[in-house]
């Protein structure tokens, strides 16, 4: 058996190189990290003719081998890095075939490395729409390559693709230009030093600021020769060789395309004169994303309602048909339950990914970029923030992962500190009820004042996350280069084979990545209350049974009772009684305080906590309320949950940071323990004096 | 005064004729934004930044505070 041949697929964004990823391999791929960062790698398999099979990685999309990010960089470790078991056997360059001019610039760099290399232009099925014919045979040896014309929206060259990784011996490693030319002597002088490195890959070296081939570097830094140009110089000579790749990119174009504009039609200016209008550009995003939100809640309602059901009736099923015992217990109250809690957020993410994915495919996302950046800039952030902004009022989780386009790390790091302010749909069930209890029905304006305060919250919520991002972006001293460059892409129909890959993919990263914390937290929670030290705890039948002795209570009465004087005594319970102390100023009492406590694996707990609490045998929301409205604060009499004390949970339950699974997600993708912490830390105190503060002006 | 980038009306198209490289981040450079390329404003955001931009077939948007940077020469209105 032959061994597989690496394909590393490279390309601006833009190109559709995904597609062609997913053309080659169909599902036959997986979704990784590059060890020790949280860049996506992609790889698949993909069967040649004769048996031969060619292992593909489709690296992040790059302008160029100059990086400026974590991502791009990851392309040129990889480069040029020989030892790496990735190390393509052929690079695949994807361009299509509208950008060619642009797109060329990036193959000529990899043709540099002395890689065997292949260029695809892509989207060839719009080349007669737009007026577009190349000489390919002339291209192909100016370039010194061979070039596969494909459409993935067609499904053609496909085939001939293959065949070429196939034959991937025959294809030439010549250069096809001379960038030395820049700077004769230096280059001489570089190659005189190192005769046995390749001259681009030594440049390479030199201009970047990246950690790979550190050995490399240091060999080339301890002759000091190759120190002499000043940073300002070496940009010039990287311009000097960017415009000298352009000279020959034109002159090669100037012969191999010809483009008819009288047969060009162009949509995107028609479109683009609507969608960006300073006016119109507004309105239609605003109705955008309404239709969105709407969609969101209102198709998620029916699978959510679906999940939450089967999982309540696995545990009931669990418990009635195995042997009774911890495990069982463990098994249908801790585990199924965990497992329900990260199963019912798939539906909200997977459609918050198809329509985010359905936005980015179009290329509408960069004209929301375009409107929103200079009001964003205000506030530390960047045009690029406002999807995850939006997103996170669905769930905060899948917002950060949609950080990762930010090119500015300061402004990236900010967004994914402030996107948890944004109420996320777990905070729903707890102001609805919360709201019932302490909101008259009464109407002002003809609106509900309970859907007034609804609408309040919102609108805390982002002002909090507008505010933090402008403290944060003073007091975060991160150096990072802030240069706002978005490519404005062709408006295209997205292919829904790409859409459907990404959702799959998204929430598999979901269920899998916080899935396994989520998972833990909830079977710890369960093991705190389902054991507590001493007497009360233990002998809880007894107790009860002997206190109720008298009121002649029906057995499931009785049941209720003794599972609310478990709860009470269990650890989690003598939690909340040690915490009264602190949450008594905030109106709050231990009952409450468990709530709060549990809330921290996640904000929805609330509910079923307190119902839990309150013994009440079903979840129903009604029945809950009415207990809650019965509730008597145990030092000042009156309800528990009066004005006062309901505004400062409310406000609490707004800025507090209370779920794990962000915090699990903020850690993987900025990488440290420090920011998710600083975020529990900052947000639930800020939560607790304003909850306090509130509740001492109302009372 | 020198023209810069940040001059341009919507629908006005000019050349590029100088580029401050200090300012300007490689990436821009590499998509196209060198001297003596054409360049066309195609739309501006309210206070006219950012600008969307069409240089030399590539379309993209900078900020106000790049395109300041780079000098022009506006040859059709």
């Amino acid at each position: 058996m032959s061994k597989q041949i690496n394909v590393a697929l490279i390309g601006n964004p833009n190109t559709g190189k995904t597609s062609v990823f997913n053309s080659l391999t169909g599902l036959n791929q997986k979704v990784g990290n590059y060890p020790g960062i949280t860049v996506e790698k992609k790889e698949g398999i993909c069967k040649l003719p004769r048996g031969v099979k060619a292992h593909i990685i489709d690296l992040p999309g790059t302008y160029s081998l100059n990086a400026s990010s974590l991502d791009e960089n990851v392309v040129i470790e990889l480069l040029l890095n020989k030892n790496d078991k990735d190390f393509p056997d052929v690079a695949v360059v994807v361009s299509d075939v509208e950008n060619l001019k642009r797109n060329l610039l990036l193959f000529t760099q990899i043709k540099d490395l002395e890689i065997p290399t292949i260029l695809v232009i892509n989207m060839s099925d719009r080349m007669k729409y737009k007026g577009i014919s190349l000489d390919i045979p002339y291209l192909e040896e100016q370039l010194k390559t061979k070039i596969a014309l494909v459409s993935t929206r067609k499904n053609q060259g496909i085939d001939n693709l293959k065949e070429l990784i196939f034959n991937y011996k025959d294809l030439s490693t010549t250069p096809c230009l001379n960038a030395s030319e820049i700077d004769k002597d230096y280059f001489d002088n570089l190659q005189k030093a190192f005769p046995n490195q390749l001259l681009y890959k030594l440049w390479l070296v030199i201009t970047q600021d990246v950690n790979f081939g550190k050995t490399d570097r240091n060999e080339i830094d301890a002759v000091a020769d190759f120190k002499t140009k000043t940073k300002a110089d070496l940009k010039r000579l990287q311009q000097k060789e960017t415009i000298k790749r352009y000279q020959f990119i034109n002159n090669t174009l100037k012969k191999g395309q010809t483009i008819d504009l009288s047969t060009a039609k162009d949509l995107r200016i028609r479109l683009d004169r609507i969608l960006t209008h300073k006016v119109w550009g507004y309105a239609i995003f605003l109705v955008i994303l309404f239709t969105i939100f709407q969609a969101i809640y209102d198709w998620s309602a029916v699978p959510m309602d679906f999940i939450d059901s089967t999982f309540a009736s696995l545990s009931e099923w669990t418990k009635d048909s195995l042997p009774a015992g911890t495990f069982t217990n463990l098994l249908s109250e801790g585990i199924i339950p965990g497992l329900g809690g990260i199963v019912i957020f798939i539906p909200q993410i997977a459609f918050l990914f198809l329509f985010i994915s359905i936005l980015e495919e179009s290329g509408y996302m960069s004209r929301v970029v375009f409107l929103m950046d200079r009001g964003m800039r205000r506030f530390g952030l960047s045009g690029k923030s406002v999807v995850p902004l939006i997103s996170g009022t669905a769930c905060a989780i899948p917002a950060i992962m949609a950080t990762r386009n930010i090119e500015s790390w300061k402004e990236r790091l900010i967004t994914i500190l402030v996107t948890p302010f944004t109420t996320c749909s777990a905070r729903l069930p707890v102001y609805l009820i919360i709201i019932s209890l302490v909101i008259p029905e009464g109407r002002f304006l003809g609106l509900g004042y309970q859907a007034l305060t609804l609408m309040l919250l919102y609108l805390i919520g982002f002002g909090a996350a507008l505010v933090s991002a402008m403290i944060l972006n003073k007091i975060l001293k991160i150096k990072s280069k802030s240069f706002f460059v978005v490519e404005m892409p062709n408006y295209k129909l997205p292919l829904m084979k790409n859409v459907a890959l990404t959702v799959v993919e998204k929430t598999k990263s979901f269920v899998f990545g916080a899935g396994k914390i989520i998972l833990a937290i909830s079977i710890v929670l369960w093991f705190l209350a389902s054991y507590g030290p001493g007497e009360q705890f233990n002998n809880a039948e007894e107790i009860v049974t002997e206190k109720f002795a008298s009121q002649n209570l029906t057995q499931e009465e009785l049941d209720n009772e003794i599972a609310s004087q478990k709860l009470e005594y269990s650890f989690i319970g003598l939690t909340g009684r040690a915490i009264e102390p602190a949450i008594r100023p905030l109106g709050y009492d231990w009952k409450i305080g468990i709530a709060i406590v549990s809330s921290f694996a996640a904000r929805e707990v609330f509910v079923g906590t307190l119902a839990t609490i309150y013994s009440v045998g079903s979840d129903e929301e009604e029945t809950i309320k009415n207990r809650m409205a019965g509730e008597v604060n145990p030092i000042l009499g009156g309800p528990l949950f009066n004005f006062a004390s309901g505004i400062s949970l409310l406000l609490f339950y707004a800025f507090a940071m209370q779920c794990m699974s962000t915090l699990a997600i903020v850690k993987r993708e900025t990488n440290s323990w420090k920011w998710p912490i600083l975020q529990l830390v900052l947000m639930s105190g800020f939560a607790y004096v304003v909850a306090l503060i509130t509740y001492q002006i109302l009372i | 005064m020198q023209v810069t980038l940040a001059h341009l009306k919507r629908g006005e198209r000019a050349i590029i004729t100088d580029v401050s490289s200090i300012y300007i981040p490689l990436k821009l450079l590499e998509m196209g934004c060198l001297p003596g390329n054409e360049v066309e404003l195609v739309q501006m955001a309210p206070f006219a930044d950012p600008m969307y931009l069409n240089i030399n077939g590539t379309h993209l948007a900078i900020r106000k505070e790049t395109a300041i940077h780079i000098l022009i020469e506006i040859t059709h209105e």
